[in-house]
């Protein structure tokens, strides 16, 4: 019986706070994966951006990693890594992915080397699960839809970059209509090169909890209870995370990838 | 002033057949709403889970219902559960379930009052009373600043102020009495219908001022179906529903095929005996 593929689900964003919307991410994406019966869900990664990339109302990375732990408190599959929001620059999408699956290459080695070691004379092809050869894991990057239109702006991406990360690593794209996001793959040669290596979910229960109208409401004094978990919204009333003026941050300043000339960007990270 | 303020208290009735984050957050909009017109002061929201005998086709039993509602509000200062609808032997009219929570909380008033008639040694301070402490009902002195009597309002989706509309569903004289003496706090997404259908109708609109439309901005479209749908499926429900009322749900493995067909081709209760208050799709 061949067995199924490992696979980390990577989200880099801004989780500017991260809402129960973000979460609901990772599960629909582990559910979709599972139901094709060729992959095994492991892990999942929340990687928020560092505070260099620039963002108009992006509070310190201090803070949206330490909500983003609270949130997944009660997960125990999904976690955080601020190794991206600790790097002294802003770090290309690919960049991360890359690290990331270095450091799964890793794990992965040295789990080999440790179960090689602890039994040494099973042979690779015995039937007992320990002697199966270990699949090695695939690393996939989690977005909404509106991150994958992002590759159609001019100048914004490095067509390399778009390849390796379709290529080398993959996509799961959630959607709440499959067509624009499966039609926006078929006009692109890049991407529907490579469809088999993207997967588009459907959302069905809507639940479009944008970060922003989050913050709009705190500023308000509206209530954002259901919305984001509770142990997030005691954080921002202990911390006074976000204010009027926390919201007036980075005004008028241009995101990093787009100071930088010809690199890859990423603007619509929520 | 503060003592101007009339008092609410938001009671939703339905099915909550499993309670979700969604019907949560209209409890949230409504008291947000009704702050900031600053003319009320909302002190309480009540969940009232429909009893079993409304037959609603998947409807499970209301002890699981009722759990699920009370784990659901652990960590609320301010919504609970009332379980005397769904202890009732028979399916009862909205209207019933809004005058018995209305009737609760004006002898509690009463009695809240009773204590204000007293001595007066810190102006304006209230003494909080238990309201079923056994004290003699004195008659109650006007105080300078005269609260309004507290109100019941119901608290529900577009789709049950919708519903009145549907032949024969509803009693009109049931419907004129809800938003005459009680009101409505209905919360629908932007761009709905609710306004146009108090348009067109003659009793919503004589008593429009009593029907406070709220609008959601944020799509939080989660329906106790698809929730059940989900689960029947094998798929997560984590970050739609409290993740105390997963755990249960999961823990005592409800909402499988099988009571999903419950009550398949049984007349719900309010069409069996022709009585009004039905509870629509939404307002689970």
């Amino acid at each position: 019986m061949r067995s199924r593929i490992p696979v980390i689900l990577l989200a880099c964003g801004s989780f500017n706070p991260t809402t129960n919307m973000h979460m609901r991410l990772f599960e629909l994406a582990r559910d979709h994966l599972h139901q094709t019966g060729r992959y095994q869900v492991i892990e999942g990664i929340m990687s928020p951006v560092s505070d260099k990339y620039g963002k108009k109302g992006l509070v310190s990375a201090k803070h949206r990693v330490a909500m983003a732990k609270l949130a997944l408190e009660t997960s125990n599959w999904i976690r955080v890594d601020p190794w991206e929001s600790e790097q002294d620059t802003w770090t290309e999408t690919v960049k991360v992915l890359r690290h990331h699956y270095n450091e799964a290459l890793r794990a992965f080695q040295s789990k080999k080397e440790f179960t090689r070691n602890k039994h040494p004379t099973e042979s690779s092809t015995g039937d007992s699960l320990s002697c199966q050869q270990p699949v090695l894991p695939e690393l996939k990057l989690l977005c909404g839809a509106d991150f994958l239109q992002t590759f159609k702006t001019p100048n914004l991406w490095k067509e390399e970059d778009i390849k390796e990360i379709v290529e080398k690593f993959g996509l799961v794209c959630i959607s709440r209509a499959g067509s624009d996001a499966s039609q926006f793959i078929q006009e692109s040669d890049i991407l529907s090169a490579f469809q088999h290596n993207i997967f588009l979910v459907r959302e069905w229960i809507q639940n479009e909890i944008s970060a922003t109208q989050i913050r709009s409401a705190l500023c308000r004094g509206l209530s954002v209870k259901y919305l984001i978990p509770d142990s997030v919204i005691a954080y921002i009333v202990h911390h006074n995370v976000y204010t009027a003026e926390s919201e007036r941050r980075n005004e008028g300043h241009l995101l990093q990838p787009l100071r930088l000339q010809n690199t890859t960007i990423n603007p619509m990270r929520d | 002033d503060p003592a101007r303020k009339t008092e609410v208290v938001l009671l939703a009735c339905g099915s909550f057949n499993p309670i979700t984050h969604m019907h949560l957050r209209l409890f949230e909009l409504a008291k947000d709403y009704l702050h900031e017109t600053g003319k009320y002061k909302v002190i309480k929201g009540i969940i009232s889970p429909v009893g079993d005998a409304y037959k609603k086709r998947g409807l499970i039993s209301a002890n699981h219902r009722v759990t699920m509602a009370k784990l659901a509000t652990k960590n609320s200062d301010w919504v609970e559960v009332d379980d005397w609808e769904s202890c009732q032997g028979e399916w009862l009219e909205t209207l019933k379930v809004l005058r018995y929570h209305h009737q609760k909380l004006l002898s509690a008033d009463v009695t809240n009052s009773v204590q204000d008639a007293g001595p007066i040694t810190k102006l304006g301070r209230k003494r909080k009373q238990e309201p079923n402490r056994h004290e003699p009902i004195k008659k109650k002195t006007q105080s300078p600043a005269v609260k309004s009597v507290p109100q019941v309002k119901l608290l529900c989706g577009s789709d049950m102020l919708e519903s009145f509309g549907i032949p024969n569903l509803w009693k009109l004289e049931d419907i004129a009495e809800i938003v005459e003496k009680h009101g409505l706090v209905c919360i629908s997404r932007a761009g709905n219908n609710a306004q146009k259908f108090i348009y067109e109708s003659d009793v919503l609109w004589r008593h429009k001022n009593n029907i406070h439309l709220v609008e959601e901005w944020i799509t939080n479209d989660i329906s106790s179906t698809k929730i059940r749908r989900a689960l029947r499926r094998g798929q997560s429900i984590r970050y739609l529903v409290p993740e105390a009322v997963r755990a249960y749900i999961h823990s005592k493995g409800l909402y499988g095929a099988e009571s999903e067909d419950s009550n398949a081709g049984v007349l719900l209760a309010p069409l069996q005996s022709h009585a009004s208050g039905p509870r629509s799709s939404q307002a689970n």
